[in-house]
C-alpha cells in the first residue's frame, strides 16, 4: 500500500455535507485522496467491484436512503477482504447505548456530526492523524476505537 | 477453543528478517535496532525479491535518513514504555542521549514526518499498551496504571478517555462483546 497519502471514502446523501467534507480535507497537511458516494447502495456497489481501490478510512453517514450506515457497516464487517478499512460513523445521536453498540458492531470511530466547519475540520484532522499513526506504526487495528 | 496470543514484535521481525536474508544468500550482520549491515552487495533482482518478500510481512526497507531517524525515535519510545527500568526516565533526555541529537531537532523532525508530536506519540503508544494489557491479560486497571508509571488509576483513565473518547471500562466491554459475537459465528 502506498504510504504517502491516505485514501478516504465518504458516503453521505447530503450534498452540502459532501462538499464541506472534501473542502476540509483539502486544507489538511496530510495528503489525502477523497472519493464520495451519495448513498449506501452506490458505496457497496463500488467496494464490491473487483478492481476497487479500498480506502484506509471510510466515513459513513448513519442516515442515508436505500441503504443506511449501519447496514453498510454489517456488510463490510462480514467480508474479510474489507478487514483493513478503518470505519468512521457520522451520527447525530449521542446516546451512550447506541454509540457502544456501533463500536461492538465493528466501527472504529464514532463522530458526532459537528455543526460548524471549523469543528468539522478539527475532528477530521484528528481522525486522519491518528489513523496515520495506526497505518505507519503497525498498531493493532482491532483495538482502534475513537469517539469524537 | 480459544487461544490468547501475546507477540514479541521484535523477535518476530528479527526472525523473519534473518530467515529471508539466509534464504536469499545475502551476507549480512544484524546490528539490532532495525539496522542490518549488508556485507556484499547482492544482485539487483535478488535484492528486489528480498525486499518484496519482506513487504509481505509488513517489513519495509527505509531508504531515507530522516525516516530512519524517525523510526529510531519510535523504537526508543516503545522500548521506554515497555521496559520497567525506563518508565521513570525523562523521555526528552533519554531520546537525545540515545540518538545523539538535541531534543529540539528530534522533536521538529518527528512532527514534520509523522504529523504528530513526540509527546502525543508517547501518549498514543502508552494508551495502546494499556489497551493491549486490558485485552490480553487479567491485570486490573490499578496494576496497569502502576506498570505504565501513572500516578493513579484516575490519571490513566483520564488520559485514556482524552485520547480515545471512551473510558477504559467501556473499551473492555466493547472488546468483550465483540469476542462474544465472533465466538457465536
Amino acid at each position: 500500500m502506498d504510504k504517502d497519502y491516505i485514501h478516504i471514502i465518504l458516503a453521505d446523501d447530503d450534498e452540502d455535507d459532501r462538499l464541506l467534507f472534501t473542502d476540509a480535507f483539502d486544507e489538511l497537511k496530510i495528503n489525502t485522496k477523497v472519493n464520495t458516494f451519495n448513498d449506501g447502495v452506490e458505496l457497496m456497489d463500488y467496494l464490491n467491484t473487483p478492481d476497487a481501490v479500498l480506502p484506509n478510512v471510510l466515513f459513513l453517514d448513519l442516515n442515508m436512503p436505500k441503504k443506511n450506515g449501519i447496514e453498510c457497516l454489517y456488510e463490510i464487517k462480514s467480508d474479510d477482504k474489507f478487514k483493513d478499512i478503518a470505519i468512521a460513523i457520522f451520527s447525530t445521536s449521542s446516546s451512550e447505548e447506541h454509540i457502544e453498540e456501533t463500536f461492538v458492531q465493528g466501527a472504529n470511530i464514532y463522530i458526532k456530526k459537528p455543526s460548524d466547519f471549523t469543528t468539522l475540520k478539527k475532528v477530521l484532522a484528528e481522525v486522519v492523524t491518528i489513523n496515520w499513526q495506526y497505518h505507519t506504526s503497525g498498531l493493532n487495528k482491532d483495538n482502534f476505537l475513537l469517539r469524537l | 477453543m480459544k487461544l490468547f496470543i501475546k507477540f514479541d514484535f521484535n523477535t518476530v521481525c528479527r526472525k523473519v528478517l534473518e530467515e529471508k536474508l539466509i534464504q536469499h544468500n545475502i551476507k549480512h550482520k544484524i546490528l539490532g535496532f532495525g539496522e542490518v549491515d549488508i556485507l556484499e552487495k547482492p544482485d539487483t533482482d535478488v535484492f528486489k525479491a528480498f525486499a518484496e518478500e519482506l513487504k509481505g510481512y509488513g517489513i519495509d526497507i527505509i531508504e531515507n535518513q530522516k525516516s530512519v531517524l524517525v523510526q529510531k525515535i519510535k523504537d526508543t519510545i516503545i522500548e521506554m514504555i515497555h521496559s520497567p527500568e525506563l518508565v521513570n526516565v525523562k523521555s526528552s533526555v533519554y531520546l537525545a542521549d540515545k540518538l545523539s541529537h538535541s531534543y529540539g531537532y528530534l522533536s521538529n523532525l518527528f512532527s514534520d514526518v509523522t504529523y504528530t508530536s513526540i509527546e502525543n506519540y508517547i501518549i498514543l503508544q502508552k494508551i495502546e499498551y494499556a489497551k493491549q494489557l486490558i485485552v490480553s491479560t487479567d491485570l486490573s486497571l490499578t496494576e496497569i496504571a502502576f506498570q505504565l508509571n501513572y500516578s493513579s488509576v484516575a490519571h490513566l483513565s483520564t488520559q485514556f478517555k482524552n485520547a480515545t473518547g471512551i473510558t477504559p471500562s467501556a473499551f473492555q466491554r466493547i472488546i468483550n462483546k465483540r469476542r462474544e459475537i465472533a465466538n457465536k459465528k
